[in-house]
């Protein structure tokens, strides 16, 4: 990547906010997101984590506020208001969204190599030899075994259901990645796998991400910066080893004492 | 002439379904929505090309139908008995002869010319439906030109069966556009959807037209290592002998004695009138 381009951020948002009718989903949030860096933001059920989380992915129109966006071709861009065949080309090129549940980013009646091939033929590939070799790659990358690339997803399971969508969605490269509870779900064991993978590949590609999550061993493993969300507002954000150990609003306290230890 | 109106429809209704035509026409492959009428037969069995059909037909018309190529099926009988019944028009077995040519799941072998329509029955005109079930998804997918998810499907042909298996209603892109779904012709057809004729779309449960004009571009869709092939049975016709038509397989007992013959039977009997005689020729009528 240009030298230039990595003192700049990848991402900007500026003043975001939703409603749902009177009730607020997220208000005012604004922060910036440099390239290689990874975001967790934190924060119980119906803080608006996942609200915030859509706006910026483009699945939920804001009603105020800009997401920019540095992109390849024509630099800083505002999301929001592009067209929306540019945002979904957006989507399967330089952004990568991994749902909680692997079901909703699969094609479950699809086998693995046409799930991970997907995006390859979205931007135009048209080789089948080429798709089925980079979906064997991917394959591996993600620790699945190669002689399963004709397997239906719901043959698979739920750790490599979520293996899989991670591979589907990086095989075009992104260069953002926004993932909503990707461990949800799992157990513990699994959990920490998938983990293991993920941190390899966001250093192996220099990925920038968004992490929403309820877990703290997640975002403390994964995450760079921390956002600490309460009520639709950031009430507390900064380095993540930084506001883990030392929580400085009542409700992070609250969140880090609540951690269970075993 | 009957107590119907020209043709069954009424006039209104007719206009309505010409202006989605005109609009097919104008934007070759788009999926025009329409109000379809209840008509007489039951869905599956030709309503959409039916209504097209009415909407199309003039007194001076001539019309053919054919049924996976044959003329002598209940579904051909039976609709050409309705417009004779309903328009009082002529019809005919030739396909030279006919001016407007319905037709379900073939294309005539004998090319079309300037002067005739062809009109399909469809039942599912949109290609990307087993793929992506949300019509609202289908819908801004083919607005914004995103047919990868058509390659998903002959990329899982591919894998499961070493080849491209879809053998009929095989997708095709028209124009540089619309990604359509021919109707469930076989792909030994799809080279020929480029001809002089118009050809009109109409199905009926799904409420949607679609058209191509004479010489628009259809190509059919496929892989670079995988090139799209217009295949048939390996046979020559057992009764006429032609060798480059689409054959039915017919099994003849149960010994496993089958015969190919032609299935545009028009085709077929104008090659046995002029001569030409194939394996069987003769021996079954």
């Amino acid at each position: 990547m240009d030298e230039t381009l990595m003192d700049q951020p990848l991402l900007q948002v500026r003043d975001l906010a939703k409603n749902y009718g009177a009730r607020i989903g997220c208000a005012s949030v604004s922060f910036d997101l440099f390239p290689g860096e990874v975001m967790g933001i934190v924060g119980e059920s119906g803080s608006g984590k996942s609200t915030l989380l859509n706006c910026m992915a483009g699945h939920v129109s804001p009603d105020a506020g800009k997401v920019l966006f540095s992109t390849r071709a024509d630099g800083l861009v505002d999301t929001v208001t592009m067209a929306e065949a540019e945002r979904r080309m957006l989507a399967r090129t330089d952004w990568a969204f991994v749902h909680q549940h692997a079901r909703d980013g699969l094609r479950m009646n699809v086998s693995a190599g046409g799930n991970i091939g997907e995006r390859l033929m979205a931007v135009g590939a048209r080789h089948y030899g080429d798709i089925r070799d980079q979906a064997t790659d991917w394959l591996s990358r993600v620790e699945i075994q190669g002689n399963r690339i004709d397997d239906r997803p719901s043959a698979f399971s739920g750790g490599m259901q979520q293996r899989l969508q991670i591979a589907r969605n990086l095989v075009t490269q992104p260069r953002l990645v926004f993932m909503d509870e990707p461990t949800g779900g799992l157990d513990v064991s699994v959990q920490a796998r998938l983990l293991d993978l993920l941190r390899g590949l966001v250093r192996e590609f220099g990925l920038s991400a968004i992490i929403v999550t309820h877990d703290l061993a997640v975002v403390r493993l994964l995450a760079d910066r921390l956002m600490v969300m309460k009520d639709g507002h950031v009430v507390e954000s900064g380095l993540t080893d930084q506001v883990l150990d030392d929580p400085q609003h009542a409700y992070t306290q609250l969140l880090v004492s609540s951690v269970l230890q075993v | 002439m009957s107590d119907y109106n020209f043709a069954y429809l009424d006039e209104q209704t007719k206009r309505m379904i010409r202006r989605a035509i005109l609009k097919g026409l104008a934007i070759p492959g788009y999926q025009v929505p329409f109000a379809s009428r209840e008509m007489p037969m039951p869905y599956g069995w030709g309503t959409g090309g039916v209504q097209v059909s009415a909407a199309t037909l003039t007194p001076e018309d001539t019309l053919k139908v054919i049924d996976q190529g044959a003329d002598d099926t209940t579904n051909a009988v039976s609709i050409r008995k309705f417009f004779e019944n309903t328009a009082g028009i002529v019809t005919t077995e030739e396909t030279t002869k006919a001016s407007v040519i319905q037709t379900r799941h073939r294309i005539p072998e004998t090319d079309l010319n300037e002067d005739q329509i062809l009109v399909y029955q469809v039942p599912i005109p949109e290609p990307l439906r087993f793929l992506e079930p949300r019509e609202t998804e289908t819908r801004k997918m083919h607005s914004l030109q995103e047919y990868g998810l058509m390659h998903v499907k002959l990329y899982e042909d591919i894998s499961q069966h070493g080849a491209i298996a879809t053998s009929y209603a095989y997708p095709v892109k028209v124009a540089g556009r619309y990604v359509m779904d021919p109707s469930p012709i076989p792909k030994f057809d799809n080279p020929k959807l480029t001809m002089a004729a118009i050809q009109l779309f109409g199905a009926g449960r799904e409420q949607r037209i679609y058209a191509l004009p004479p010489y628009t571009e259809v190509v059919s869709l496929d892989f670079d290592d995988y090139p799209f092939e217009a295949s048939k049975a390996a046979h020559t016709c057992d009764l006429c002998g032609a060798e480059h038509s689409y054959l039915d397989e017919v099994i003849l007992d149960d010994e496993g004695n089958r015969m190919f013959v032609c299935s545009d039977t028009d085709f077929c009997a104008k090659r046995q009138s002029a001569g030409h005689k194939g394996r069987l020729a003769g021996e079954v009528a």
